[in-house]
């Protein structure tokens, strides 16, 4: 056991300064690859309790293309030049309270959470869950997922498509006068309407543009 | 206290075991992709040193080696030296679930394929990285470029992968292999294979899609400001994952160690060289593409991507899924 405590002691301790290092550090694009690192950590967490099928979804989701896009619109946006002033700037305090009411409020929920756990240990116990031990957790949780809890599990599907959805028709604006390339006319062109066989004449030339 | 000492030596020596040949073989490749372009434009390729040119990849390492490594004065250092480190890292701990034979594999693990789905798509870092940390516009052009490639080829492979766990009921890379010895995913999924293989380029940045590091228009990309040993090892990296995409094809379609006929005179072949061979197999014909096909213009293949690959994978899930549900052949245990 020393080697695993050990190990939960290094992840945690990366997770947590690298979860610090995202809001303090000056470049916006070094917060990002903390929070990366940040990703990568909790999800060696995850799969050091055994919940390999949780750590390996964060790292495809979260790392592999949650914050790979997080990057994109970081670096594209440029933001990396004007530097975090936020920290040292003295007259723009508006920010502070709406930060202290949301993190009074997650402190709350956490001391809730573990308070309850911590004295009624039976409230989160596995049995409540009824999973069957015996499985991997892969098969669990798609046990779960897919029967029990489909319903939910489709709607909130269906409101990531209609945030998509929604994404797309906001920012799509149509432009007119745009030459563009359609494929379909491109290959169904064919060869009569394409080439003509002129006769010329001498010293006349053919006229083109007609 | 000795237990732990005991399991590190072991580990170490199994890590090693496996590191050092993939380091070999991907010296190895280097040279074959040479030879097999060569070949194919009709002319020599590297013949000089050693036999058949065989030690080309080791003196050009060597040259690498020796030769200065500039760190531009305006880049972001620890990120610019970090990111061919991340290549490499990625590209060879991803070896670790690769099953070479029914029990030499460094870890058998229960999510093997969502673990080289992770580290594959984990890939696009070290380019991002390097390109960002540059400070240059052609190299971040490219890992922009790249960042945007990789994410969308992603999906379509992510879709193919569902397309095979569906027949096999498991994400375990062994029961993979195993749930194909009656017959290779290849034939009842082909249109898949032949997607896994385009979009596997695609996301190897190889030609006909290697727009990260067009030379015409980007010098070499997110590789342009990268001298000496840290270039070699964004190259090796790369190969690496070209590598690993092919182990991961014939995994997935082509039976991994499986040998295709159980009979006399092809039992007698050890399941690894089944495995290298199929391996040697995908890498020739990504060296043939690299010869044949024209680069893609960056539309087309964004194109490609999300409009053609996306929709006919999603769709052949839902042939998949159909039709193992209504005849019975779904693998439920």
């Amino acid at each position: 056991m020393i080697a695993h405590s050990i190990f939960f002691y290094m992840f945690s301790l990366i997770a947590i300064i690298s979860a610090i290092m995202v809001t303090v550090s000056r470049n916006t694009v070094h917060s990002v690859f903390f929070l990366i690192l940040d990703f990568i950590s909790i999800s060696c967490l995850f799969i050091m309790i055994g919940a390999e099928f949780l750590g390996m979804i964060m790292l495809i989701v979260y790392v592999g293309a949650v914050a790979v896009l997080f990057l994109f619109v970081v670096m594209m946006l440029n933001v990396a030049q004007q530097k975090n002033k936020w920290l040292e700037s003295s007259s723009g305090y508006s920010h502070v309270p709406t930060g202290m009411i949301i993190s009074l409020v997650i402190f709350f929920e956490l001391i809730i959470v573990i308070g309850g756990w911590k004295y009624k240990p039976d409230l989160v116990s596995i049995t409540s869950i009824n999973v069957d031990q015996s499985t991997t957790n892969t098969h669990s949780i798609g046990n779960i997922l897919y029967t029990d809890y489909i319903h939910i599990f489709q709607l909130s599907g269906m409101i990531l498509l209609v945030a998509m959805v929604g994404a797309i028709v906001l920012t799509f604006n149509k432009r007119s006068g745009v030459k563009k390339q359609s494929y379909i006319k491109q290959i169904s062109r064919e060869k009569t309407e394409g080439v003509s066989l002129v006769d010329v004449k001498n010293n006349e030339g053919v006229k083109i543009d007609n | 206290m000795f237990d732990y000492i005991n399991i590190l030596f072991v580990e170490t020596y199994k890590i090693l075991f496996l590191l050092i040949p993939i380091l070999v073989a991907v010296a190895m490749i280097v040279w074959l992709d040479r030879r097999v372009w060569a070949f194919v434009q009709k002319r020599r390729g590297p013949n000089v040193v050693g036999p058949f040119g065989l030690l080309q990849s080791l003196a050009d390492a060597l040259k690498y080696v020796f030769k200065e490594i500039i760190i531009p004065a305006s880049s972001n250092k620890v990120i610019f030296i970090l990111a061919p480190i991340v290549t490499m890292t990625l590209a060879l701990i991803a070896w670790a679930v690769i099953p070479f034979s029914e029990n030499l594999v460094l870890s058998n693990i229960n999510v093997g394929i969502l673990y080289l789905f992770a580290v594959s798509s984990l890939g696009v870092y070290g380019i991002i990285m390097g390109g960002w940390a540059s400070n240059s516009k052609y190299p971040f052009l490219g890992s922009i470029r790249s960042a945007a490639q990789m994410v969308s080829y992603e999906v379509s492979i992510g879709v193919i992968i569902i397309n095979v766990l569906l027949c096999v009921g498991s994400l375990n890379l062994s029961d993979i292999v195993l749930a194909q010895k009656n017959i290779w995913f290849v034939i009842p999924l082909f249109p898949m294979f032949v997607i896994f293989f385009i979009s596997a380029l695609a996301e190897t940045n190889r030609p006909p899609f290697d727009l990260p590091e067009a030379e015409a228009e980007l010098v070499a990309g997110y590789q342009t400001e990268y001298s000496g040993m840290m270039y070699a090892m964004f190259w090796l990296g790369e190969y690496a994952n070209i590598l690993l995409m092919c182990a991961m094809g014939s995994i997935l379609f082509l039976g991994g160690w499986l040998s295709p006929i159980e009979t006399y005179p092809f039992n007698l072949i050890p399941s690894p060289a089944w495995l290298i061979l199929k391996i040697l197999f995908l890498f020739i014909l990504f060296a043939l593409v690299k010869a044949i096909v024209p680069r893609y213009r960056y539309d087309q293949l964004m194109r490609l991507g999300w409009k053609i690959f996306l929709p006919l994978s999603l769709t052949w899930v839902v042939l998949t899924a159909s039709y193992l549900y209504f005849f019975n052949l779904l693998p439920v245990n």
